[in-house]
């Protein structure tokens, strides 16, 4: 809060106000840094995860002008990273989707088959959002490497919930997202090694190293630099606690109703999520009892309105639109507790046995 | 006391539905708000208009507004998705039956097996058992008969049960209709009483997914995006004697009882008599050709009433501007059907429309006209 009224000036400026928000805009940006250990020039801050990923690969894609380019990212990364490939292929650019596995994982022989000698980035999440399994990402940088490709790597699930060390991966760009570590919604970063060549995406002033011109969110990038140190201290403990609700509820749900089970491999995944088929069931009436009941889940990705349609990250995994409808998304998170565990996993049986009584087909 | 289950609202977003949540909730009882998303207006964007205006199928702006409301009023909101069904269900049917010449209700269908069937299905599954809409009708359980009745609106110009008539006894027992004894007049000045921001929005158009009523232009975009080529669909406008004379573009241009877009230069005004798919041929013919005096309803549905044995003396409504004209109504040797015997020829007996039956105030029940 200190920062909405005593940091009030510009970190642009001159004059001391300026030089105090300055001071705390550095120093959220060696937090940040150390979290994935980064150097602190290599740190770029941004409104959010979108906009970090959008940067990443319209920079570096566009960064020089070719006749032609090529674009590699996976069937189950993020809309913020679909729909920046979908723009660049109507601008021209070639895009190849790699597929997942039924175990939600991306294989690193497709990627070396895919690359091509006019590719220019590859763009891989971390940890997929709606499974939390997590991508071989040394041995795709290692791939892309070999080919002489940047790799880019939208963190924003990983972050906070896994070690990430952006030196040991060998990526070259790592997006990240302030309110995935309990920062405030509205400020996030992109990590940027030194010497990759990144054009910016929007234009005015000298900002970030000429890389994201615009005033800083001085309030929000201070809290997303507190947010990095609390989740690096936490880390550890918090993993931990996070996997042993999770199990927890996964094997309650397994062994008390039957026809569900775990979309994605249960192995190498973030600690936090768990996606689990309820066959029989419609997910969106799922969701809706859960939320009168209290639990806040999801299915897929929400649509525009409001409403919901099949995810396609389950469709790549190979699952029916039928299961993929009858699947639910649970985030486990700081605040939450193993008698909270208990309670949703009462609910969740209740619910199904409601609803595949009553029948409302997906 | 076991707490009571809450009411599922559907919510358009309009005024009338929104009035009926925030006086629900008046009333002291738990609601969840629903939005039904039942058409992806961009899906055919040719049809959407550059000023994109009010009144739409499940817009952006009414999902918006919807939300607004239930977050003025306090109650839980919920977007659910029907798209799938809707096209199933309503689109499909609506665009079959103009192709086989006939002049569909989308409505009626959307409330038999969207409004009250699959948004019943969500309700029971998030644990309401009434729903409430909108809709300006009334419903009341009638002790000696054992059977839920509806009755027309006290809003007789508002009033919405001509498209009501398939409604089964399982669903009227489990719907709220709580405008029904207001004008629409008393719902605006309520709505504005109660500050919701949608006190002063327009009405809804005629058919949700058609933009400005144009269901041949909404056919064709539709045809092309499913793939199905345009059949040939070309073909005579005949005389009632047999007489050719002219061209048109294909039964679905048609309705019967129209006058204007016959493309023809006439002494006497010729209106559409009837329209043939199999020959594509389109009759028409002075309005005196036009009058029928008894017709086949099909596929009855009842509500008042369990049947008719003996003939019933009914007033019989044929479209939802026709003002209900004394008939009546016997059996048939097939149980589904009835006969309806006209006092005095109605005028335009159309094909995919629906026909129903009314005592006063009360609907007997209604079919689908042959």
């Amino acid at each position: 809060m200190s920062c909405l009224s005593q940091v009030y000036g510009n970190a642009s400026s001159i004059h001391h106000f300026g030089q105090a928000a300055k001071q705390k805009l550095e120093a959220a940006r060696r937090q940040v840094a150390a979290l994935i250990h980064a150097s602190p020039a290599e740190v770029v801050f941004t409104s959010g995860g979108t906009e970090a990923d959008n940067l990443a690969i319209l920079g570096v894609v566009r960064a020089p002008s070719r006749p032609q380019a090529h674009l590699i990212t996976s069937a189950i990364e993020h809309s913020a990273v679909l729909a920046t490939a979908a723009q660049l292929e109507r601008e021209g650019v070639a895009v190849t989707h790699l597929p997942v596995s039924a175990a939600g994982t991306v294989n690193p022989d497709d990627l070396r088959r895919a690359l091509r000698p006019e590719t220019v980035l590859v763009s891989i999440m971390h940890a997929n959002n709606e499974l939390g399994t997590v991508q071989p990402i040394a041995d795709i940088a290692r791939i892309a490497h070999e080919a002489g490709v940047p790799l880019h790597v939208d963190g924003v699930q990983a972050l906070g919930k896994i070690a990430v060390d952006v030196d040991s991966l060998a990526v070259d760009l790592y997006s990240m997202s302030g309110h995935k570590l309990y920062a405030p919604k509205g400020v996030g970063a992109l990590y940027v090694r030194k010497g990759t060549r990144l054009a910016p995406t929007t234009f005015g002033g000298h900002h970030e190293r000429d890389r994201r011109p615009g005033t800083e969110n001085v309030p929000g990038i201070a809290a997303l630099g507190a947010a990095a140190e609390l989740a690096g201290r936490t880390l550890t403990a918090e993993s931990e606690r996070l996997a042993a609700l999770r199990d927890r509820l996964e094997a309650s749900v397994l062994d008390r109703i039957s026809g569900a089970g775990i979309n994605g491999a249960r192995w190498n995944r973030t600690p936090n999520t768990s996606n689990i088929y309820f066959d029989g069931v419609d997910g969106e009436a799922m969701v809706i009892a859960l939320d009168l009941r209290g639990f806040a889940v999801s299915t897929g990705s929400a649509c525009s309105s409001g409403a919901i349609t099949p995810s396609h990250v389950l469709i790549a995994l190979g699952l029916s639109a039928d299961r993929a409808r009858s699947s639910l998304r649970f985030s486990l998170g700081r605040s939450n507790t193993a008698e909270q565990v208990d309670a949703l996993a009462d609910a969740l049986a209740a619910s199904v046995t409601h609803l595949r009584r009553i029948s409302v087909h997906a | 006391m076991p707490e009571q289950p809450p009411i599922a609202v559907a919510m358009s977003g309009g005024v009338d539905s929104s009035t009926v949540a925030a006086l629900l909730v008046r009333q002291g009882h738990k609601i969840v708000g629903m939005t039904m998303q039942l058409w992806n207006q961009r899906r055919l964007p040719e049809l959407v208009p550059e000023t994109a205006g009010h009144g739409r199928c499940c817009s952006l702006d009414d999902v918006y507004d919807a939300r607004r409301v239930a977050e003025q009023v306090g109650i839980p909101y919920y977007v659910v998705n029907f798209e799938k069904q809707f096209e199933e269900q309503v689109v499909q049917p609506f665009v079959e039956e103009y192709l086989a010449g006939r002049t569909p209700i989308p409505c009626t269908l959307c409330n038999n097996y969207i409004k009250f069937d699959r948004f019943l299905e969500m309700a029971d599954a998030v644990g309401a058992h009434y729903i409430a809409t909108g809709h300006y009708a009334r419903v009341r359980y009638d002790e000696p008969t054992g059977r839920y009745q509806l009755l027309r609106a006290r809003d007789e110009s508002k009033d919405q049960t001509y498209f009501l008539f398939g409604l089964t006894q399982k669903q009227l027992a489990r719907t709220l209709f709580p405008l029904g004894e207001m004008v629409k007049t008393e719902v605006r000045e309520l709505a504005r009483a109660m500050d919701l921001s949608v006190a002063d929005k327009g009405d809804s158009q005629e058919i949700c997914f058609v933009p400005n009523g144009d269901y041949a232009a909404f056919m064709s975009a539709y045809l092309k995006d499913k793939g199905i080529a345009p059949q040939a669909t070309r073909g005579a406008i005949v005389t009632t004697d047999g007489r050719t004379i002219g061209e048109h573009e294909g039964v679905h241009h048609f309705t019967v009882g129209q006058r204007r877009g016959l493309g023809i230069a006439a002494r006497e005004p010729l209106y559409v008599i009837s329209t043939d798919p199999e020959t594509q041929r389109v009759v028409v013919g002075g309005n005196d050709d036009l009058l029928r005096g008894r017709f086949i309803a099909r596929r009855v549905n009842w509500i008042s009433i369990e049947g008719v044995t003996a003939p019933v003396r009914a007033q019989v409504k044929i479209r939802n501007k026709h003002a209900a004209a004394p008939a009546t109504v016997q059996a048939t040797a097939d149980p589904t059907c009835v006969e309806v015997v006209f006092e005095d020829a109605q005028r335009a007996v159309t094909p995919g429309q629906g026909a129903v039956f009314y005592d006063g105030d009360l609907v007997l029940g209604g079919g689908w006209i042959g």
